[in-house]
């Protein structure tokens, strides 16, 4: 093997250019794990086979396996940078027509492109389709655009630019006040300003320190980390580069979740080029600067993605929070002191060291500057992964980014900020999201995952949701949050099965509060705001399943009542054949009857009846 | 950074209050006269802050646990907010749903911190369901009843077990609301490598590990006109059992103690503190004979049914070097039945020896099958120091018309040595006084060893004997144990004697004292009061106990010889620390 040490990465950069360039046309295809399940693996080897002949009579064509894209609910996402094409639910059938009259004859493939649709019309390119061109793509830059798994791309992409300059240039101290000047502050979901967080390590007084990554992404139905880690791992292991040069470290951790293999995989062979390259492990770019990087696998409990429980994961012991104080800047992995941040907090570093605290600024709103990435998911047309302006609106996120929402249907509520955030409702959408608005309204950025809701939507069976998710991830160590959660379940329960009083209200509320104010750590506190917000904005609708004893959204089984119509039911009896549970009686001939008691609604009769005289209501 | 140096006083519902050298907030709040109730902060133990039932509100930060905070200056706390209330009233609201209810029969039902908490918070109504099914209650073994249907996760038994004992015994299993408190895989206590020190019930704020009561068993022997039941007491009994008639602890109610056993039905009034004298005949001669032929060193005293059961478990390659005196209970059990029965004129069956001991192991050792002659244990009984006081209670004695009396004859004559066995370093102190005058033949002018003496978990000193230096370490907790005999065997330690006490401080730490893991001062006191009775005594060397002389003289005939080996050693046996089949 060739000594590949680097001692000059702006050199490094060239040579990483030169070898992209020699590429020549790049077919960048979405290999992040929806595509992957899409088939996109296939896609790839299918242009794979047939591009190699495409080289032989024109320019070269090379095949490229990227991190996500972002625009998930269009995979696989095949994009060609070159001619701004990005063809979109591709098919390994439709990789031929790409070949033969795109990357032959210089023929864009129209039916593969997208179409906006509101209005039908062709959208050729990333900065022509509107999911994209309203972003602004900071931290997910690269995420996409390169292959994660090569990291001369990274480094043509200016991956470990700031790292030498840092290194060579800036004092620790440098750095440390560069990222407070940034205002960049922790975008796990806590929201601390992060220099400070450095400063504070910095000047800890140890023999040793850590740095570690929280890669131990867990809320329902959020990617942004995963993204992050499976599609650009360099900028990630940068950041936290920098960050050990200034707080003093020599040893990290990336702690990631066992559910993410890909992105295990890929960080696995970005620490190992890293090192290959000296930009990890001893005398990094030829400095004094000493980094060893691990990865801890975590066994996939949410509390662990709680500062102090991960740092008992991975010393080993049961993954349990711990009082702080002691901070873990002070007492953290190993009782040293401890830098923990979040994936995107790292991927935001680089650009900052490169660019500047202030073009940072200029990205965001005071107090929250910078950009945010968001999973956007639920009833909105365009799902998929965002990165926009702190301080953006919801309303252009979800119906100019996101494209309104699914069916046209009826906007109800966005869940923000997962199982710790809360409901905002229509009276929110322009409402910036940054940190201040956000907490004010009962809910948090937290990790940002955005679940858009419909008109068809149960807010009650919502909270329920998310309070089992909580509950089952309760570690189970205070009181408050081990038997608060289960009792609110309870009670939430209760409601959607029609069963509870109005008493039950009160006590959901109380307890929620004492929930809140009691539990030991970050996962018991803001276990209530789901309950808690949507009590604020959607009392009406638990009136209605308490006092009505109906669902407005027709979701809650237990209001649902399913008969038969007397004037339509020739009495074939087929219903009655049909139901598992021996819920229907009658004669032959003569109108059936559902008897309500017996029924579990699970909606067999329904499709059997051949009158349609079989309703729900 | 320098601070300029200002007075350190933060305010405490608004009033200011100086603090200096308190470790937390809770420390601070207390010494102002205000109560924190509290489940798992225990001052001798790791921090936790699992219960929150100590949290306050402090200004700018929220609601906080102070257990876990440390004092700052002008620091604002206020100690009885709605919020605070809330927080408590709900946990314990919270707690109580998921526990079993049945408080009147349970063995810590008047001195439950939860019965109490859930009282002066006046939680009446409950309105949440058990969601929980019930759990089996394990009472597998002799000292110590583990009922998780009692249990509120405050985990102070684990960190006793694991910081205090370095044994592990019991730990977390499952997650959430599902989670346990419980031994590997479930098991029985009986089956793992529990050594019945019952530093996990002495620490437990409710009745989810508590003591085996044999309270009952001593009221059928004393009510069975066949039977004639003699007590021992041990030495760091009397130093505590005040403590739950509210007198100070440390004061020595040993007179009082007789006065009430008798009226409760007791035939005989005995003394641990004679048999202790025992044992420095027995294990100072053959600590004597050791150190002449220079074999098996160090010594390990075997006083402490605990740490033996310990060594058979995790130290076989020292079961050789541990004394083979059998400990003063189990002296005085074997001395009974055979002195005292013939004495009396009784079979051994009928008579019924009851031991008070500080401690929950004693339970456990006097059932094992070596310490029994014809199928008749040496110690039919063991009561701990809570056990006798619900035993006095229970008889009706109303100790406060009581005037002192005095021990039975002839085994309730002791000497100081005797008496300081109940506190880490006592057995060395006691052996070495007259390990001094057998070996030198000179007389010991100051019988005081202070370096054995104190709470430290490690103490270490050597003394001449007669031109030969010997050097003693002094341990009391098992994980201080495992460390020094770690040491030992790495070859960077070397000792001649070592006592061990598993419990901290002695067995004026055990776990069948009372209650009395909140206070940092109480095993202070019991030790202060353990050499103040030694020190009013004449008589403070065992071998000059005229009761221990007669003994030798017309029983036993001379130290380590035949009669005295057959009744007053034993043996040791290797053992598994799991016993659960595959």
């Amino acid at each position: 093997m060739m000594n590949k040490i680097a001692v000059d990465m702006i050199k490094e950069q060239e040579k990483s250019k030169e070898y992209i360039k020699q590429m020549g046309t790049r077919v960048l295809v979405c290999a992040g794990t929806g595509c992957v399940a899409n088939g996109s693996l296939d896609v790839v080897k299918k242009f794979e086979e047939l591009g190699a002949n495409v080289a032989m009579k024109e320019e070269k064509v090379t095949t490229i396996k990227t991190g996500c894209h972002g625009f998930c609910e269009n995979g696989v996402l095949v994009m060609i940078p070159e001619k701004n094409v990005t063809y979109v639910k591709v098919k390994v059938e439709d990789v031929k027509d790409i070949v033969e009259k795109h990357l032959k004859n210089g023929e864009i493939v129209e039916r593969l492109l997208y179409r906006d649709p509101q209005n039908g019309k062709i959208q050729q390119g990333n900065s022509d389709i509107s999911f994209y061109a309203q972003q602004t793509r900071t931290s997910l830059d690269n995420c996409g655009h390169l292959n994660p798994e090569d990291i001369r791309e990274s480094i043509a992409n200016s991956t470990y630019l700031a790292l030498d300059k840092a290194l060579k240039e800036l004092s620790p101290e440098d750095v440390c006040n560069i990222i407070t000047e940034s205002g960049l502050k922790g975008r796990g979901g806590g929201g601390f300003p992060t220099g400070r967080k450095w400063t504070f390590v910095r000047i800890a007084e140890g023999d040793k320190k850590y740095v570690i990554c929280n890669g131990d992404e867990g809320d329902p139905g959020a990617f942004m980390d995963r993204s992050l880690m499976e599609g650009d791992p360099h900028r990630v292991i940068e950041g936290m580069a920098l960050a050990a040069y200034a707080v003093g470290a020599d040893e990290g951790y990336i702690y990631v979740r066992a559910e993410y293999p890909l992105a295990i995989e890929r960080l696995r062979k970005a620490i190992a080029d890293a090192e290959e390259y000296g930009l990890l492990g001893s005398q990094i770019l030829g400095t004094k600067f000493n980094f060893k990087l691990h990865i801890k696998e975590g066994a996939g409990a949410f509390v662990c993605g709680e500062e102090t429980a991960l740092i008992a994961s991975i010393e080993g012991e049961r993954g349990m929070p711990r009082p702080k104080p002691p901070f873990p800047a002070n007492k953290g992995l190993f009782d040293k002191p401890t830098l923990i941040n979040n994936v995107e907090t790292f991927a935001n570093v680089p650009g900052i060291m490169l660019n500047g605290a202030e073009w940072f600024q200029s990205l965001g709103t005071e107090g929250s500057a910078g950009t945010k990435t968001f999973a956007l998911t639920g009833e909105v047309n365009n799902t998929g992964l965002i990165e926009v302006p702190m301080g953006t609106p919801l309303r252009k996120i979800i119906f100019d980014i996101g494209g309104g929402v699914r069916n046209n249907k009826k906007f109800k509520a966005v869940q923000i900020g997962g199982p710790s955030g809360g409901c905002l409702t229509e009276e929110h959408l322009d409402l910036p999201l940054d940190y201040a608005s956000l907490l004010k309204a009962g809910a948090m950025v937290g990790s940002g995952g955005l679940v858009v809701l419909n008109e068809d939507t149960c807010i009650v069976e919502v909270a329920r949701f998310f309070m089992n998710f909580t509950q089952n991830e309760s570690c189970g160590k205070c009181v408050p949050c081990r038997e608060g959660t289960k009792n609110m379940l309870r009670i939430l329960e209760k409601i959607v099965e029609g069963k509870a009083e109005l008493s039950d209200l009160d006590i959901l509320e109380e307890l929620a509060l004492a929930v809140k104010d009691g539990s030991l750590c970050g996962l018991g506190k803001t276990a209530p705001n789901p309950v808690l917000s949507t009590l604020k904005y959607f009392k009406d609708e638990y009136l209605a399943h308490i006092e009505g004893k109906r669902c407005p959204a027709g979701v809650c089984d237990a209001f649902k009542k399913i008969v038969i119509a007397e004037d339509l039911c020739k009495g074939c009896s087929k219903c009655a054949r049909t139901c598992p549970v021996e819920a229907i009686e009658g004669k032959v001939k003569q109108p059936y009857k559902i008897e309500q008691n017996k029924c579990v609604k699970c909606g067999a009769c329904l499709s059997s009846c051949p009158f349609n005289a079989i309703k729900e209501v | 950074m320098v601070e300029t140096k200002v007075k350190n006083t933060l305010f405490i519902n608004g009033n200011e209050v100086e603090f200096s050298n308190e470790r937390n907030l809770l420390e601070v709040i207390q010494k102002t006269g205000i109560e924190i109730p509290t489940f798992c902060y225990r001052p001798d133990l790791t921090l936790y802050g699992a219960c929150r039932m100590c949290v306050v509100e402090v200004e700018g930060r929220g609601v906080q646990a102070s257990c876990t905070m440390p004092p700052e200056s002008g620091l604002k706390v206020k100690t009885n907010t709605e919020r605070i209330r809330r927080v408590r009233k709900v946990s314990l609201e919270l707690l109580l749903s998921n526990h079993d209810r049945e408080c009147t029969t349970c063995e810590r039902s008047g001195d439950c911190e939860l019965q109490i908490l859930s009282n002066k918070y006046d939680v009446k109504d409950l309105r949440f369901e058990k969601l929980e099914e019930m759990a089996e209650v394990d009472d597998s073994n002799p000292s110590l009843i583990r009922d998780s249907n009692k249990c509120i996760l405050c985990g102070a038994c684990i960190r006793a077990c694991t910081e205090v004992q370095g044994k592990s015994v019991l730990s977390f299993s499952n997650r959430g609301s599902k989670t346990v408190c419980a031994p590997a895989y479930g098991s029985k206590l009986e089956d793992v490598d529990c050594v019945y020190c019952g530093q996990c019930a002495a620490v437990c704020p409710t009745g989810a590990l508590a003591i085996k009561s044999d309270v009952d068993k001593v009221f059928e022997a004393i009510n069975n006109d066949n039977k004639t039941v003699i007590v021992q007491i041990a030495p760091a009994v009397r130093v505590a059992l005040g403590e739950q008639f509210n007198i100070p602890s440390g004061e020595n109610v040993i007179g009082i103690m007789a006065a009430a056993l008798r009226r409760a039905g007791i035939d005989k009034v005995f003394d641990t503190s004679f048999s202790a004298d025992v044992t420095i005949m027995e294990e100072g001669t053959e600590l004597i004979g050791r150190l002449k032929s220079n074999e098996k060193l160090p010594l390990f005293t075997s006083c402490c049914p605990a740490w033996v059961r310990h060594a058979e478990q995790n130290h076989k390659n020292f079961l050789n070097n541990l004394s083979s005196a059998k400990s003063p209970q189990q002296m005085f059990g074997a001395l009974a039945k055979d002195v005292l029965c013939k004495e009396y004129n009784v079979e051994p069956k009928d008579l019924v020896v009851v031991s008070i001991m500080p401690c929950t192991a004693k339970k456990a050792e006097a059932v094992r099958p070596e310490f029994s002659e014809n199928g008749v244990q040496e110690v039919d009984i063991v009561l701990t120091t809570q056990e006798v006081f619900k035993l006095i209670q229970s008889a009706g004695v109303n100790i406060s018309k009581l005037a002192p009396e005095e021990m039975d004859q002839p085994f309730g004559e002791y000497s100081g040595a005797g008496v300081i066995f109940g506190a880490s370093g006592g057995v060395a102190e006691a052996a070495l006084r007259t390990a001094y005058e057998v070996v030198t033949g000179k007389t010991l002018e100051n019988v005081n060893f202070e370096d054995a003496r104190g709470l430290n978990t490690l103490k270490e000193f050597s003394v001449d004997l007669d031109g030969k230096k010997i050097k003693l370490a002094i341990i009391n907790t098992l994980a201080e144990a495992d460390r020094v005999i770690d040491k030992i065997n790495k070859g960077e330690a070397h000792y001649d004697v070592i006592e061990v006490m598993a419990c901290p401080g002695g067995c004026i730490g055990g776990a069948g004292q009372p209650v009395s893991c909140k206070d940092r001062l109480i095993k202070g006191n019991r030790k202060d009061g353990l050499y103040k009775a030694d020190a009013k005594m004449k008589l403070q060397k065992s071998h000059e106990n005229p009761s221990v002389k007669t003994l030798y003289e017309k029983h036993l005939g001379e130290p380590n010889g035949e009669k005295a080996h057959h009744l007053l050693h034993t043996e040791y046996e290797e053992r598994d620390i799991w016993n659960v089949e595959d």
